[in-house]
This record gives structure tokens, C-alpha cells and sequence, in this order.
């Protein structure tokens, strides 16, 4: 685990590179959060919405980068956590999940988020404020 | 229809942060950690219990507003921005709703598109506001009309 306060302006957390995506984790997703936009598990209703195939839901997305903050629950959390979607998620899309600490202001840290694909290409990107205790 | 609708709210509902829905949910983004799992690391941490993933409030009933129906297919979700005052703790009751804040039209390569902003919030058993999650809904013209048609 990366001591948060050993950390210098433009280090990043370990980043984490995803499992290749299946259908099942939408699938998955779909039921643990109620979203059942077809557009996402059904490839015929993707396919109607004028999709090359079913994408992931931006929220999957954004709930997986989060895991990046996970361990350090005991000295501080998420205070803000802001996200914008940009690009779709395809199945067997790499995602790969990065967070580089910008700046450092008392007891929050800034934190530039970002979910890329394989080609390098950002579905989600933004911000996380971490505030410590 | 949609700019009558700004400053509207609905009606609170209470949700429980369950138990099992906090572990399937964590599961179903790949982040079992124990914090959010495991009851006997939820009782040795700070929270004294489990807590829940930020990304959580996904799962919460925040109520409808009344006279809008938005379809359940063909929104673009654009933008998503939680703030914490604090971890969703297991277990406790959070009271939700929902308001727009905003609808605006902007021409987009794919016509005219609609932008809608909901504010959502959710307060604990003292009537605190733990979290409030700002939304962007994106509808493009098809949509559009066809909503504005009903």
C-alpha cells in the first residue's frame, strides 16, 4: 500500500490494469445496481441504438477506477469524486485505471483520474479530492 | 416540458445501505475489499463497521419527480460528481431525493441536444446530508422529441 503521505506532485497511485471485459461483469453490474439498459447486456438492443455491439455502463467505469482509493479507508476518504464520460467501453476492451496526484492542499489531496483502453484511448476521466483525517 | 420542470424535487425515500447489496455491488466492480465485505475488518476500523463503495448511491431509490418521464433507453449519461461528507456506513438509513437543477439545448453534430442536470442528495438518521451526487443526462434529438411529443 502507497503511504498517501510519501507521495510528491505527479506520482500516482499503483495503477491497476483490468481482466478484458466480459459480458458477464455488465451483466453482473446490471443487477447489482439496478441500471438494465438493455443497450448494455443485450447486443440486438445495441445494435437498434445504432452501437457496433453492447458497451459498458459509464458507472461500472467509474465504480471500478474508485478501487484505486480503496486501502487507505483508515486515514482518509473520497470527499469528491467527479467524472466525466468519454468515450464507450467495449466487450474485451483492457481498461486500465490511473490516479496522479496534481496537488496537495492541507489535508486534501487532488488526484487526476482516468480510465483508458487498450489503445490508450480515456473512456472516463476527472477528479478525485481525498480528504484525510 | 423540461425547463417547467427545473426546481422540482421528489419525494424522499429511505433506503437501507444493505448489507448484501453493498457485497454484490463491490463484487460487481471488481473491489471486494474487506472494508466493504468482511464484518470483523468493518468492526476493528474507524467506521466500526463496514462502509460502502463511493459509486454506491447508484443503487439507491431517490423517487420520481412528478410530470417527467424520461424513457429508460437512448439517455447519454455525460457527467457524475459525488460529494462525501463522510462514508456510507452498512447498515444505516439514508433518506433520498432528487431535484433538476438545470435543462439546456445546444446544437451538436447530431442535432439539437437536450442537457439535463439532476441534483441528488442523501441524508442520515439526523437529517445530515452524507452525500449529494450531481448528474449530467444527455438527449439527443430523436429522444428529444419523442418526449416532447407525449
Amino acid at each position: 500500500m502507497t503511504t498517501l503521505t510519501e507521495l510528491h506532485i505527479g506520482d500516482s497511485l499503483h495503477s491497476i490494469e483490468l481482466a478484458p471485459v466480459t459480458r458477464l461483469d455488465l451483466i453482473k453490474y446490471a443487477g447489482a445496481s439496478g441500471d438494465f439498459n438493455p443497450i448494455h447486456t443485450i447486443d440486438e438492443e445495441a445494435k437498434n441504438a445504432g452501437l457496433p455491439g453492447i458497451i459498458a455502463h459509464g458507472m461500472w467505469t467509474m465504480g471500478n477506477l474508485a478501487k484505486l482509493f480503496s486501502n487507505l479507508y483508515e486515514i482518509g476518504f473520497i470527499e469528491e469524486y467527479r467524472i466525466r464520460f468519454k468515450g464507450m467501453v467495449f466487450l474485451n476492451d483492457v481498461i486500465t485505471l490511473q490516479a496522479d496526484l496534481k496537488e496537495k492542499n492541507g489535508n486534501r489531496y487532488f488526484f487526476n483520474v482516468a480510465a483508458t483502453n487498450q489503445s490508450g484511448k480515456e473512456a472516463i476521466s476527472g477528479e478525485v479530492i481525498f480528504k484525510t483525517y | 416540458m423540461f425547463n417547467e420542470s427545473i426546481g422540482k424535487r421528489s419525494n424522499p425515500v429511505k433506503n437501507i445501505v444493505e448489507r448484501g447489496a453493498v457485497k454484490k455491488f463491490a463484487l460487481s466492480i471488481g473491489d471486494p475489499h474487506p472494508i466493504f465485505i468482511d464484518e470483523e475488518t468493518g468492526r476493528q476500523s474507524r467506521y466500526g463497521t463496514n462502509i460502502a463503495p463511493p459509486t454506491f448511491p447508484r443503487v439507491f431509490d431517490f423517487g420520481m419527480i412528478e410530470s417527467l418521464n424520461l424513457p429508460n433507453k437512448g439517455l447519454i449519461h455525460g457527467e457524475q460528481v459525488y460529494r462525501y461528507n463522510r462514508p456510507l456506513k452498512v447498515g444505516e438509513e439514508i433518506t433520498c431525493y432528487t431535484e433538476v437543477k438545470d435543462y439546456y439545448e445546444k446544437k451538436g453534430k447530431q442535432g439539437e441536444m437536450g442537457f439535463l442536470a439532476f441534483k441528488n442528495y442523501g441524508k442520515d438518521a439526523n437529517g445530515e446530508i452524507v452525500f449529494t451526487a450531481e448528474q449530467l443526462v444527455i438527449l439527443n434529438e430523436t429522444i428529444r422529441r419523442m418526449v416532447m411529443s407525449k
